[in-house]
């Protein structure tokens, strides 16, 4: 039942009313969470960016105070930068685990099917209580990972103690989740014709070159795709360094682990809005947020023009 | 010669991708032996964390002290699990935890169903462009709506109720329009026509034709809202602030008191946290492996 195509009309039939009104209760829902949920707030978090707003009593106008501050703050430049890092960090490092991973998971063993079950379930595992285990494991004194360093002879590593590890073992934490995409990765390698491996055999190419020619530019949508929503996950860091530092209950109001080296871009925003009770600057960094990720998505697609692989005619 | 013609269509999110027939097999090693250490050795870097959790939960509090540290809990203290669900108001914080996760998993397994039918069971004029919009907030960063959202409930008098973390679940998620669309696509259109040429009316085919067959599709639905919710932390953060009315994910902080943290308590607690998911995942895989690879849910 597939529509012919025909020319667009302006003028809808009146079986296209009939299927409007028919469709428009079973997505109303949607139309209005959607209004309701993102839209007013996007709309609303706006006009506040102009204001000052404790959160209590009114908003008062406020011009571009708000914008000209953030431009001043280090503070903001700190989480910013450190977001940055992270993510310039964990997003590749996140693909090519995946990558690896679906590799993994499609060898073809015969209990495979657990390999894919112990890479795959981290994934699922609260973010908030893997940085718990974490806490635990990075441990200098009872934790696993440095008892295995020094092991094999090399030296401890204040994880969560020296600002220069901390974000790296939010960057290691990430990793853990890699059986998510990893899946989709391997859907991806599936829909490989196996006759396209076959001739390569046949040509003499080794397994390596396999995955060269063959494997990576089929899968190129796939990394675009993951590099997309990887990056905009990536920007919104923000349980496992509340998590590390103690959020509200630990550390002086104004320290995000040492140097401020966990102070995360949405931490910061978070502290602003519900410690410091200032919604506008939360509110103007909120609109920074989105106008950056919509800025990161752009710049990843039209880069990945020169390196997505659409099979050409 | 080797170019098969029939991988032009990559879809465009690249995850809808059909089900291959064929065997897959590629890239293998030329020694299945390398392979399975690989695999193995792999396999337990990413077990290890839990391993770690579970012997530390097991440790009484000199062995959690002892340098090096012990391998396995030489002195399994058990004691530790009760200890831990007294320490804290555990029990207060599961019954939250649980009510959430219903309160969410309800909330999707209702809205989402119905809204991607309507994304996909019906054809109407701007239906594609209205999708694409459910995509795109896809890619739309939570934390931008945080402060706007947290004034608005806060206007509701809905801080500090359950209200902002269970009721936008009612009104549908893009993943899971997406995925419960791809379902409904894959059905012949000649089941529903039948129905309404047997007089139904568009919401009875939904509910007495379409919803029985999607019965897997919205079980993946059912366990990746679990899971979500099992697990949220932002969102209580935000909108709960009575300590009666925390989940576990909020609660768990209270392991540290002062300067000391109970670890074997916190991590006897993550022990129990972790488990109920390990279980979901032994019991519904399949489900998981099809919720991610869209398109090839299967009844």
């Amino acid at each position: 039942m597939i529509a012919a195509p025909r020319l667009r009309r302006f003028r809808l039939s009146p079986e296209d009313w009939r299927n409007l009104r028919t469709a428009l209760p079973f997505i109303a829902p949607w139309i209005i969470g959607f209004l309701a949920f993102t839209v007013y707030p996007i709309v609303y978090s706006l006009y506040l960016s102009f204001t000052n707003y404790s959160g209590f009593g009114d908003a008062t106008a406020a011009g571009f105070d708000n914008y000209r501050h953030m431009a001043k703050d280090p503070l903001f430049w700190q989480s910013l930068s450190n977001t940055l890092y992270y993510a310039a960090l964990a997003v590749p490092i996140g693909v090519v685990v995946a990558i690896a991973l679906a590799l993994m998971m499609n060898q073809n063993i015969r209990e495979v099917a657990i390999y894919r079950a112990a890479f795959y379930l981290p994934s699922i595992i609260p973010l908030f209580a893997l940085t718990f285990i974490f806490i635990v494991l990075l441990n200098p004194g009872f934790g696993l990972v440095d008892f295995l360093l020094e092991r094999v002879g090399l030296p401890a590593v204040n994880w969560l103690g020296d600002a220069r590890w901390t974000r790296l073992s939010v960057v290691l934490l990430a990793q853990l989740g890699a059986g998510g995409p990893a899946l989709i990765f391997l859907a991806g390698l599936r829909a490989i014709p196996s006759e396209l491996y076959e001739s390569a055999l046949l040509d003499g190419a080794g397994p390596i070159r396999r995955f060269q020619k063959i494997t990576l530019p089929l899968i190129t949508p796939v990394i675009l795709f993951d590099l997309i929503y990887g990056t905009i996950l990536g920007i919104q860091i923000f349980t496992p360094a509340y998590v590390l530092t103690g959020g509200t209950s630990g550390g002086g109001a104004y320290t995000a682990g040492p140097e401020n080296s966990l102070l995360f871009y949405v931490y910061y925003l978070y502290k602003n809005a519900f410690q410091y009770s200032d919604m506008g600057y939360a509110s103007a960094m909120a609109w920074v947020l989105f106008v950056i990720s919509v800025l990161l998505a752009l710049a990843i697609m039209r880069w990945s023009r020169y390196w997505v692989h659409y099979e050409a005619t | 010669m080797a170019v098969a013609p029939d991988i032009r269509e990559a879809p465009p999110l690249a995850i809808a991708g059909q089900p291959n027939p064929r065997p897959w097999r590629r890239l293998r090693l030329p020694n299945s032996l390398g392979v399975r250490l690989g695999l193995i050795g792999a396999s337990l870097l990413f077990l290890a964390p839990f391993y770690w959790m579970a012997n530390s939960a097991l440790k009484n509090i000199h062995e959690l002290s002892a340098i090096p540290p012990t391998l396995y809990p030489h002195a399994p203290a058990f004691e530790n699990f009760v200890r831990a669900v007294t320490y804290i108001p555990f029990g207060t914080f599961l019954l939250n935890s649980v009510i959430l996760t219903t309160g969410v998993t309800v909330g999707a397994a209702i809205s989402n169903p119905l809204i991607a039918y309507g994304f996909s069971r019906i054809k109407w004029p701007g239906r594609d462009f209205v999708f694409g919009i459910v995509l795109a907030s896809i890619f739309l960063p939570f934390p931008v709506l945080i402060v706007a959202l947290f004034d608005i409930f806060a206007k509701l008098h809905w801080i500090d109720t359950f209200l902002p973390i269970i009721v936008p679940a009612f009104f549908g998620n893009p993943f899971f329009i997406f995925l419960m669309r791809q379902f409904f696509l894959g059905l012949p259109n000649e089941i529903s026509e039948q129905a309404r040429i047997d007089g139904a009316n568009e919401f009875q085919v939904f509910l007495h034709i379409i919803m029985p067959l999607a019965k897997p599709a919205v079980a993946v639905v059912v366990i990746f809202a679990a899971v979500q919710a099992w697990g949220e932390f932002l969102t209580p953060l935000l909108f709960l602030q009575d300590e009666s009315k925390y989940p576990l994910s909020i609660g768990l902080q209270f392991y540290r008191q002062e300067h000391d943290v109970a670890y074997n308590l916190l991590m006897a607690a993550s022990t129990l946290i972790v488990l109920p998911v390990v279980a979901l995942f032994l019991a519904f895989q399949r489900f998981f492996i099809a919720g991610i690879t869209v398109g090839a849910v299967k009844g």
